[in-house]
């Protein structure tokens, strides 16, 4: 990879100045001076809530600065909205897309353009959208539905809207948080060759190793201040932690891995479940799985072999058209969803957003819903706000996580919200969690937390069964492991049995018939 | 003043969301009464005569303030019947319909039972014009649970069946010696007694209390608690352990039970009779003023009064200065569409 020169010499392209905003309760942004380059990867880093998104939001028009100033070339500018920034040759791919799922790639793009004719040539536009991804190796086909796309494809519209409406500073509020590592790389290698190009690209990821690869320069940002700014070649993994947390981090203390007893019952134990998918999703077939008590099953797949359905099906979101369901020995099979709520079944959804929180309700009322029944007073004529405060606030205690509890659930950074759910769901001493992408979305020490906390739960006893497509959280984590491939399992072992080699062969289809009798 | 600058400076969303009610309602009945003064000007009425004439008549004397509250009464009932099921995203158009059968079972009740005493009637009365509300409901609240058809569109199929059924047992079988088109004047024990010597009835009670209980249902309660997660996130909700199907059901149910008592509370309270086509948009007005309030119990009792007082006051003007009625209609009209457009420039930036 060939890395231009630090154009530290040259004026920045952007300069934002004491940059202040406030929510109530909060400072997101206090005094920030944040400096953009051309031909540069400039990733921005710290921990959840520190105010990156926020930071960035202002740059782009979408939240109103306090105080502070914002210079174009060394000239004021003023950034009012998302179309002042755009007119500046701005742009932002936000944490959560903004395509229109039923239009085609080309009509997404037509739509995002700034003068976009009254009768619109889609023509050209497609044929603009294959010279640009060709250049950028930004492979999509103009005429797809975005619907059918995957999670990484999607990213790549949402660059190639940005370059095609002449973008030249992309800011991107954590593109790899829901990209499987194959895809990581592919957007790094276009990122590389638009800094070639005099692109001006800002990157938040939680993913040290990611910052570490790819950036030219790192600043820090610690609860709303600026904690340091650095070049990628003063720049180490310990550093960064430190800057981010002021302190050094300890490694995971995975326990004990106990062996199961083949005799115990297990929490969990799905029979042939086949299940029947609509539209887009997935058919489970022949699902056989147990999990036992004192036992994390991992569960690896490329997102959309089935992931969603599998954890859907056990909660009884889908139902199965064929097998049985047993929780604890007992048939579950067509039971309602909050029958096995009340029997102690913990869920993080793969999105917290849309599967899993109501965003205008407060984060308090969040935390209740899963639990009316136990927190109601008087038959249900009041709740109780304080029980259930406690509680959260206990689980937030020993997970080590913060965030304020009375503001809308959409107020929330992206990694709040996800430790939101986390603290919910292991609130209760759950016996079976089902956790998708149990750290996505948190900052390095909120991982460490969460999977410190399953592998708490897993030693006093529960049933786990992570799902993820980041092998080496589950080498990491799992007691056994299961590959999913097309709705089918199509691997079973435990860790030291296997590889990531051969996992990751499974997980892409390339070996289906080696291991389809185990 | 200063106290509302400030109040609207403060970033809190909370209290930016109320303020922002308040001043999109101000500015809708300005902009509505505006309209409306144009197109009494364009009929060559004075529009600023016709104004104080209308105030004076509804506002001005005790008399006027009872017969808006008269009007007002039913409004606020169907409204709630509209504004309950709104909270779980279920769109019940239906109310007209789910009135008219309420009517219809009441009737029966006064009919079949007039000799009994107020006090075992009347109850009785409530009990099956609920009944006939809510099994209007049932229908499509069942259908729409089991993902079979959307609510919305069979309420509204439902609105044009309900009136035929009423005029079936009035024209074949409940109708006066006298009459064709409406029953027998109920017995004094099938009426609901009137308060203060006006027409207002007791079903005004029944409003406030519904309405109040409406609040605070939603506000304290572990079912608000779960009616609102349902309608912030249904998928979620699920996923929570939350019975969306059954809160589907029983919320349309009892939707149409309040809708029923409306009914009920026309033919016993109001009318004292049944007539067959009694109810004259009585349930499409609690649709519109549902959505005026944004389904606040609050908002309700406000838009309610301020649509009540330019019914009265259209009907005075159809007396005094000979305007159509139409011209109401236009004004209830504008009123709606200036809602329906919801001037966003006050909401826009709450972001910022
Ligand atoms: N609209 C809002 N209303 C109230 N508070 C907000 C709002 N947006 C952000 N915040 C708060 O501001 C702080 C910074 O949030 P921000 O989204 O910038 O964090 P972040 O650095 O992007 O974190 P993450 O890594 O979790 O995405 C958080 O405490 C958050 O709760
Ligand atoms: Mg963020």
């Amino acid at each position: 990879m060939l890395t231009p020169p630090l154009s530290s010499k040259t004026p920045p392209m952007i300069s934002m100045r004491e940059i202040s905003k406030s929510f109530p309760g909060v400072v997101a942004n206090d005094h920030i001076d944040f400096d953009i380059f051309r031909s540069e990867i400039h990733v921005l880093l710290g921990e959840n809530g520190a105010g990156k998104s926020t930071l960035m939001k202002i740059l782009y028009g979408f939240y109103r600065a306090d105080s502070g100033r914002i210079l174009l070339d060394g000239k004021p500018a003023a950034i009012q909205s998302p179309n002042d920034a755009r007119a500046l040759q701005i742009g932002m791919v936000f944490q959560d897309f903004t395509l229109i799922p039923a239009f085609s790639v080309a009509e997404n793009i037509a739509l995002f353009l700034p003068d976009l004719d009254t009768v619109v040539d889609l023509e050209a536009v497609s044929l603009w959208i294959e010279e640009m991804s060709a250049r950028y190796g930004l492979r999509v086909n103009p005429d797809a539905m975005v619907y059918e796309l995957s999670i990484g494809e999607q990213q790549k519209v949402e660059i190639l809207k940005l370059i095609l409406s002449n973008s030249r500073l992309l800011i991107l509020d954590e593109p790899t948080r829901v990209l499987a590592p194959h895809e990581v790389d592919a957007l790094f290698q276009i990122l590389y060759s638009m800094r070639q190009d005099g692109y001006a690209i800002i990157l938040i990821t939680h993913k040290i190793k990611e910052v570490l690869e790819c950036a030219d320069r790192i600043t820090v940002l610690r609860n709303g201040c600026v904690a340091g700014s650095l070049l990628r070649s003063n720049a180490s993994e310990d550093k960064l932690v430190e800057m981010m947390f002021g302190r050094k981090l300890s490694g995971l203390k995975t326990g004990k891995k106990v062996i199961r007893e083949e005799t115990a019952l297990p929490v969990l134990e799905l029979q042939n479940v086949h299940t029947h998918g609509e539209g887009a999703e997935t058919n489970l077939e022949e699902i056989d799985l147990k999990v036992y008590p004192g036992e994390i099953v991992g569960i690896a797949g490329v997102s959309g072999n089935g992931q969603r359905e599998l954890g859907d099906v056990v909660l009884g979101m889908i139902e199965c058209v064929k097998g049985t369901k047993h929780l604890f020995g007992k048939d579950v099979t067509n039971s309602s969803i909050q029958k096995l709520r009340r029997s102690l079944v913990g869920f993080i959804p793969e999105n917290p957003l849309t599967m899993a929180a109501a965003p205008f309700m407060t984060v308090l009322e969040n935390m209740a819903v899963t639990k009316t029944w136990h927190y109601a007073l008087q038959g249900g004529l009041t709740m109780d706000w304080k029980a259930i405060k406690a509680d959260v606030e206990n689980t937030m205690e020993r997970l080590g996580f913060s965030f304020s509890l009375n503001i809308p659930a959409r107020s929330l950074s992206g990694g709040n919200l996800q430790r939101m759910i986390i603290v919910r769901e292991l609130t209760h001493d759950p016996r079976l969690i089902i956790a998708s992408y149990l750290t996505r979305g948190l900052d390095v020490q909120s991982t460490l937390a969460a999977r410190q906390a399953l592998i708490q739960a897993r030693d006093d006893g529960a049933g786990v069964l992570l799902i993820s497509e980041d092998l080496e959280e589950l080498f990491m984590l799992s007691d056994r492991l299961i590959v999913l491939y097309g709705g089918r399992i199509v691997g079973s072992f435990t860790p030291d049995e296997t590889n990531y080699y051969e996992v990751g062969h499974l997980m892409t289809g390339s070996e289906v018939q080696y291991a389809s009798n185990s | 003043m200063r106290q509302i600058l400030n109040a609207l400076k403060r970033s809190d969303w909370v209290g930016q969301k109320y303020v922002n009610a308040v001043l999109r309602y101000v500015f809708m009945m300005l902009f509505a009464f505006l309209l409306f003064g144009i197109i009494l000007l364009i009929s060559g009425k004075d529009p600023i005569q016709s104004y104080k004439d209308i105030f004076s008549s509804t506002l001005g004397s005790a008399y006027g303030l009872s017969e808006v509250i008269v009007t007002m009464t039913p409004l606020l009932v169907t409204a709630l019947a509209v504004a309950l099921p709104s909270r779980i995203i279920l769109i019940n158009i239906g109310v007209e319909g789910q009135l008219y059968m309420g009517a219809c079972f009441a009737t029966w009740g006064a009919l079949a039972f007039g000799h009994l005493p107020a006090w075992i009637l009347l109850p009785m009365m409530i009990l099956l014009g609920m009944a006939g509300g809510s099994l209007w409901a049932f229908i499509p609240g069942y259908l729409r649970a089991m993902g079979i058809v959307n609510e919305t569109i069979t309420t509204l199929l439902l609105n044009s069946v309900a009136p035929m059924i009423v005029s079936f047992f009035v024209f074949g079988f409940w109708h006066s010696p006298m009459d064709t088109n409406k029953t027998a004047i109920f017995s004094p024990s099938a009426r609901l007694p009137t308060l203060f010597n006006t027409r207002i009835d007791l079903s005004l009670v029944f409003a406030l209390v519904l309405l109040t209980l409406f609040w605070l249902v939603m506000k304290y309660t572990r079912w608000g608690l779960e009616m609102r997660a349902i309608g912030g996130n249904p998928q979620a909700a699920r996923r929570n352990g939350i019975p969306v199907k059954l809160y589907l059901i029983s919320i349309m149910c009892i939707g149409g039970a309040i809708a029923g008592l409306a009914g009920m509370a026309q033919v016993s309270g109001f009318y004292g009779v049944l007539l067959a086509n009694f109810s004259r948009g009585i349930g499409f007005m609690g649709f519109l003023i549902s959505w005026l309030a944004g389904g606040s119990p609050l908002g309700i009792l406000l838009t309610s009064f301020v649509i009540s007082i330019i019914i009265r006051g259209g009907n005075l003007l159809q007396l005094t200065i000979d305007l159509p009625y139409a011209v109401i209609n236009v004004l209830l009209a504008f009123t709606l569409f200036v809602v329906l457009a919801r001037p966003n420039f006050l909401t826009q930036r709450k972001e910022a």
